[in-house]
């Protein structure tokens, strides 16, 4: 049968692709959008190294079909530096050493972002619940947790 | 494999009613693309039900609330009334995986994915939910502990889709409470779960309640007699001793990696003690 013919706004830019009912999201931003930056873990909703947000809200593409992307805003880690300048919690993620392989890095940045849009000013406890979903099999967590809070409180000014 | 998003539940239904291979209904997806993804189910149809209005709203209906199947888990814990109102169905809902997954898991999914150890449905076991059918037939409601018989196995017929949940008003002087124990803090599925909800008079006496749980049997459980054992009680040591023993009558668990039989058993009467002593509190504040 004939293809999904989708429209979509990628970090603000308007995108459109063809996908087959079976493809995810994850699948769509990589393949046809050449997004490569979101990352396949577990491709089934555990790790958490797929994660983007779609109108504003944090989910796995893995587990969001490409055609239901049909109309959303969809924000990526490619969307979270402006040009060359990086995100504060890039920044810090370099300065703490938050992370080694980095293939969980890009979901957990957008995570961290996701969170940080929410709750400038979280808790360890909340950072550490809200990353619960993104797994890191290198760090020990406790370097992204310092960098999160460290972007958190560089950001509110203080 | 086709895709269908339509606007409204006639549509959906008689998509469903005229599919002859598999279909499936398709709300957050955080348990059917996983399904599909290994193989478990292989749908010729999936029928996305998030563009129909009542799947996606909560609305107060008459004096409670009607809950649409595909509101999402983060969605409940954005509504401060509902929150405030039925903090153990919120919090139940929102122990379902990570923060990645609330962004697309629903109530009516949760459900509907036949899991004897689904997080909100002891909650809203509890709370006297219905779940509002829509099908071929028209609409029927019918109580959420009869909406699932078996693991994978729902009491709904060819074309029927849960629209929404229905919560009654809730009485003054009662409150809810759900508990699940898991090996970790985070990120697991339930050894057992159990859902409270009780309601006090001035004297402090249980006039009412209902307890539930989950992951001890082949499908979540009303448990009549827990709810027994507490009413018409001050809630005191005895009556907790009875609902203790009364929720671990109603098991019949299986072993499995997460737990033994016996050990499911005991931490039921356990977890049984613990949610009526929030729900108690949450009751004497309400």
């Amino acid at each position: 049968m004939a293809k999904h013919h989708v429209t979509a706004t990628v970090n603000g830019d308007e995108v459109e692709f063809l996908c087959e009912t079976h493809e995810t999201l994850l699948d769509a931003l990589r393949d046809q959008l050449g997004l490569t930056g979101t990352k396949e873990g577990c491709s089934t909703g555990d790790c958490g190294a797929c994660s983007v947000t779609v109108d504003g809200r944090l989910v796995c593409s893995c587990l969001m079909l490409a055609v239901e992307a049909q109309g959303k805003s969809i924000g990526t880690i490619e969307g979270v530096a402006h040009g060359e300048e990086l995100h504060p919690l890039q920044r810090k993620f370099l300065e703490h050493a938050a992370l080694q392989c980095g293939i969980c890095t890009p979901g957990i940045l957008v995570a961290a972002k996701a969170l940080l849009e929410k709750q400038p000013n979280p808790t360890e406890t909340e950072v550490r619940y809200w990353l619960a979903g993104n797994l890191c099999r290198c760090t020990g967590y406790d370097k992204i947790i310092r960098a999160v809070m460290d972007a958190a409180s560089e950001m509110r000014g203080a | 494999m086709r895709y269908e998003a339509p606007s409204s539940l006639d549509q959906a239904v008689a998509l469903l009613a005229q599919e002859s291979g598999e279909a499936r209904v398709l709300a957050g997806g955080t348990d059917l693309l996983v399904q599909m993804r290994t193989d478990l189910v292989d749908p010729v149809l999936l029928v996305d039900i998030k563009g129909i209005a009542e799947t996606r709203q909560i609305k107060e209906e008459a004096g409670g609330f009607r809950i649409g199947a595909a509101v999402t888990g983060a969605e409940l814990k954005e509504h401060a009334k509902l929150r405030s109102t039925w903090p153990g169905l919120v919090e139940a809902a929102n122990l379902i995986g990570s923060t990645q997954v609330q962004g697309r898991a629903t109530m009516g999914g949760n459900l509907c994915n036949g899991s004897p150890a689904a997080d909100s449905v002891p909650a809203l076991i509890a709370a006297g939910a219905k779940a509002s059918i829509v099908g071929p037939k028209g609409r029927r409601d019918l109580p959420v502990e009869d909406v699932m018989l078996a693991p994978r196995k729902l009491a709904l017929t060819k074309g029927e889709i849960i629209a929404s949940f229905l919560l009654p008003a809730k009485p003054k002087g009662a409150g809810d409470a759900y508990l699940r124990f898991i090996p970790r803090t985070e990120m697991d599925i339930a050894v057992v779960g159990c859902g409270v909800c009780l309601t006090i008079d001035s004297g402090g006496k249980c006039t009412a309640a209902r307890v539930s749980l989950g992951a001890v049997a082949a499908r979540p459980l009303l448990v009549e007699p827990a709810a027994t054992a507490l009413i018409g009680t001050k809630i005191d040591d005895a009556a907790l001793k009875k609902l203790d023993a009364a929720a671990q009558a109603a098991c019949k668990p299986i072993d499995d990696k997460r737990g033994t039989k016996e050990y499911r058993i005991k931490v039921a009467g356990v977890l049984a003690r613990r949610a009526t002593l929030i729900a108690l509190e949450r009751a004497r504040k309400g």
